[in-house]
């Protein structure tokens, strides 16, 4: 198995900097957001924006400060299957809870 | 022993053993992501059992210490990323000023953390240690905020050590640095130090939202 | 014998505590984990004993509980989990992909002293107090009320966590990238796709273990409140964090025995291996499946009837790749030339045992007659039938079938068919009536019992004192072989596989020059370099020919 290319892949301090910007704001939405009150308008939306926000971040410095985006499948395979691994725990188990109020 | 820069004698080519070490650095972070997971998923269901009692309890730590940490951290994020193409260009005095100024973002971090721990102490909010919530609390009140103030100080915890290894791989690194060790040819521990640190971002990254944000207006 | 091998290459006890050689870290865990089965097993005789009476002949309930947890904390993390990972893996799988290490050889090292380590705190625990919580440490008995050594014993086992996942790691990364030229994926043992699938589970699985034992350790160091009810903790949440981990366990403990017999069943009916890509895919199909299964073990907790039911049918669906192998490898049989090696013994008593451990699984995984059996002792039998029937057998087994490639010599032979079937009686009879136990409505964990169930106790008993007859066997001419035995060749079975194409005992290198791969496994019908032909060729394996 060779993936040699995607190694030597050198990203420019550009697109470091323009990422690092689009984190700071959105830093900033996500302490604004959070200052007002949108559950009115659809219960859990606080939370609901709270975390896109962070997944969005989160997703940035893996793509491109992590160099994801130019890491080999197997390095996005491992990636991909350690969320979908929580995600496992988290569903699994808050469906047991949530599903105890249903009937 | 062998010194950092040398083909390792499993391996055929240095192409092998740098794709090798990187995977075994990402392989390494996934069990980190189930290792915080579980404090996750204690978090997802005492916050959906107590909604109100997190809201009111999360009030009383400080958002603007929370907010700056986070600032703080994104930018060492960005010094380590910096630091990381300085060694692919093969420029060495850079390298060393980056990771330099990832290591004193990262101990800045640290240190506004402990104000904040300091803050919890004094208002008596360290779970097991004289803790009350507030003045005239009732028992019922104390338990049930203490559960967020457990959950508080172990993620927050846990990711303070984990910072606390970082920079001292960061220091590790530094050194090697200064020595000139790293070329473009061989640039292997700080792009996988940088994958770790890049990590123990992420995880304050949720983190804040999480525990400072909550229904704050 | 060749001149110069991994074991004589460099003298003192220096050149062993800090070898990096993944042979020699496979030998310094074969001989903790025996360590640990006989701590386990010191338990497990004093728990048949006391079980003779009905009101119980040995110890008091208080002290009784302690014997049945440290049995189960000994035996499930420090001899099942690490026994073939950690002995058979490490040694055979850089043979077996054509490397000359694992990946990262001194991190190898690192989870051996992790596991001591981890050991260190458990054994302390068990001598100052013991553990009373069960091996499943539920809150809020551990975390609030035992009285018992709890909090060195979860230090320990969460340390010992660490070494786990290093060589899952280890595992992964090694299988990735350190491959010789030609060894694709399909082209590799299937022993190999199992410790991968192993490995799997170690990375995604430990980590839960850990984080959770590290909270309720904290909780009852600092008197949280996660899993405790009083103060408005959960202790169902400890049960779905524990099990996350505690079933995955469950197929780390077994793929590894069916990767073992995936390899024995090949060689001793020089028949290629049925399915293979079956096989391999229906290793990875359990290690992913399993993460989906966890709480059916808390069918009675007061989960959701709606969250039962997809366990419940979760559970059933993991059987299937298991049967799968069953079928590819009864097919194997199948008009194969058999011979009743050693190894081939453990294999087939494997298949019988594990069938009826796996079956009774689905007893267990139906909603209404779980509700029945739970917490008895068809539970007990259940597992017992798996881990010891399925996976002790295929790891002794499998210390058989290499033991001429680790030692370069040759155990006795028919002393090792002896005593695999004095085994094989011992077992049934010392768990089979547990199944009956169960059923009739046996408690587990309990120390007395109604004297209806005596006789069938007493066959336990007497069944288990057979049963140690046939480990204590095995240990004693194993270890009398490393001095005494015949030597053996290369190849003694003769099998395929790069392993039995070095040395044996192999150099530290593992080969002299790096191998080519052109053929594909199991090719017992085309192999001439092997001596291996289609037709009028010497069929019979032996090892001494």
């Amino acid at each position: 198995m060779s993936e040699h290319q995607s190694e030597h892949h050198i990203v420019s301090p550009t697109i470091y900097f323009v990422i690092f910007g689009v984190l700071m704001i959105c830093t900033i939405l996500t302490v604004v957001a959070a200052e007002i009150d949108l559950n009115q308008y659809f219960g859990g939306l606080n939370i609901i924006v709270a975390l896109t926000i962070a997944v969005f971040k989160a997703s940035l410095v893996v793509l491109f400060f992590m160099h994801a985006k130019y890491s080999p499948k197997r390095t996005q395979m491992v990636i991909v299957a350690s969320i979908f691994w929580l995600g496992i725990m988290l569903f699994m188990t808050m469906s047991d809870y949530v599903s105890r109020l249903w009937s | 022993m062998h010194r950092t820069g040398e083909l390792f004698g499993q391996y055929k080519t240095m192409e092998q053993q740098r794709e090798t070490a990187s995977l075994g650095m990402w392989v390494f972070l996934s069990t980190e992501v189930l290792f915080f997971g579980g404090m996750f998923m204690t978090y997802t269901l005492n916050r959906s059992t107590y909604p109100d009692i997190f809201s009111e309890a999360s009030k009383t730590i400080n958002l603007w210490l929370g907010a700056v940490n986070t600032i703080v951290l994104i930018a060492s994020s960005l010094t380590m990323a910096m630091a990381v193409w300085s060694s692919q260009v093969g420029k060495k005095k850079l390298l060393t000023i980056f990771l330099v100024a990832t290591l004193i973002l990262g101990c800045v971090f640290l240190g506004i953390k402990s104000v904040e721990y300091h803050e919890k102490y004094v208002e008596h909010h360290i779970p097991g240690w004289n803790y009350q919530f507030e003045p005239g609390a009732d028992v019922s009140t104390n338990a049930h905020t203490q559960l967020f103030f457990s959950l508080y100080f172990a993620m927050t915890g846990l990711h303070a050590l984990h910072m606390i290894v970082g920079a001292g791989l960061l220091l590790w690194l530094i050194r090697q640095s200064i020595r000139g060790r790293f070329t473009p040819e061989y640039n292997t521990p700080v792009e996988n130090i940088g994958l770790y640190w890049h990590f123990v971002d992420i995880v304050w990254i949720f983190l804040f939202p999480l525990l400072y944000l909550i229904d704050r207006h | 014998m060749p001149r110069e091998h991994y074991l004589n290459a460099t003298y003192g006890i220096r050149s062993w505590l800090l070898t990096t050689d993944h042979k020699r870290i496979a030998m310094l865990y074969l001989v903790s984990v025996t360590f640990f089965f006989f701590i386990g097993g010191a338990f497990a005789t004093m728990i048949r004993i006391h079980l003779l009476t009905p009101t119980g002949l040995l110890v008091t309930p208080e002290t009784y509980n302690k014997l049945f947890t440290m049995h189960g904390v000994a035996m499930i993390f420090f001899f099942l989990i690490p026994s073939i990972p950690a002995v058979l893996g490490n040694f055979l799988l850089p043979i077996m992909i054509g490397a000359k290490d694992l990946a990262f050889p001194k991190i190898n090292l690192l989870s051996w002293y992790i596991y001591l380590i981890g050991g260190g705190f458990v054994l302390y625990s068990f001598s100052t107090g013991g553990l009373d919580t069960g091996w499943t440490f539920y809150t809020p008995l551990s975390s609030v009320y035992s009285n018992s050594a709890v909090t060195p014993a979860v230090i320990g086992v969460f340390i010992n966590g660490f070494s786990s996942i290093l060589t899952g790691l280890n595992f992964i990364v090694t299988v990735h990238t350190m491959r010789a030229p030609g060894m694709t994926w399909f082209r590799m043992p299937l022993f190999v796709w199992a410790q991968y699938a192993t490995s799997i589970i170690f990375i995604l699985g430990t980590p839960v273990i850990a984080i959770t034992l590290l909270l309720a350790g904290m909780e009852r160091m600092f008197h949280l409140g996660f899993f405790n009810p009083a103060l408005g903790g959960d202790p169902i949440l400890f049960q779905h964090l524990f099990w996350f981990y505690s079933h995955p366990a469950v197929y780390i403990m077994i793929l590894p025995a069916m990767g073992v017999i995936s390899e024995i069943i090949p060689t001793f009916a020089r028949k290629p291996i049925f399915g293979y890509s079956f096989i391999a895919g229906s290793s990875i199909a359990i290690a992913v499946i399993g993460f989906f299964v966890w709480a059916h073990h808390m069918f009675l907790t007061g989960q959701s009837t709606y969250s039962a039911l997809a366990f419940s049918l979760l559970s059933y669906l993991v059987a299937i790749p298991s049967a799968v192998k069953v079928f590819n490898w009864t097919s194997t049989l199948y008009k194969g030339s058999i011979s009743y090696d050693t190894p081939m013994l453990y294999a087939l008593g494997f298949i019988g045992l594990f069938l009826i451990g796996g079956l009774t699984g689905l007893f267990l995984a139906c909603l209404g007659l779980d509700i029945h059996i739970h917490d008895t002792y068809f539970v007990v039998a259940h597992f017992h039938y798996i881990m010891v029937g399925g996976a002790v057998m295929g790891y002794v087994g499998g210390l058989h079938f290499w033991w001429p490639k680790i030692t370069g010599k040759l155990y006795p032979e028919f002393l090792a068919r002896v005593a695999a079937v004095i085994l094989f009686i011992g077992f049934n009879l010392t768990f089979f009536p547990q199944f009956l136990l169960g059923y009739l409505g046996m408690p587990r964990r309990y120390s007395s019992y109604p004297p209806e169930f005596q006789v069938l106790n007493v066959m336990s008993t007497a069944g288990a004192s057979i049963l140690a007859l046939g480990y204590l066997l095995p240990m004693i001419y194993l270890t009398w072989s490393m001095r005494y035995g015949k030597v053996a060749g290369r190849n003694p079975w003769p099998a395929t596989g790069l392993e039995w194409q070095t040395d044996s005992p192999p150099p530290t290198e593992n080969f002299d020059v790096t191998p080519e791969v052109t053929w594909e496994p199991y090719d017992y019908e085309n192999r001439p370099d092997l001596g291996l032909a289609i037709e009028g060729a010497p069929t019979h394996a032996h090892g001494d020919d």
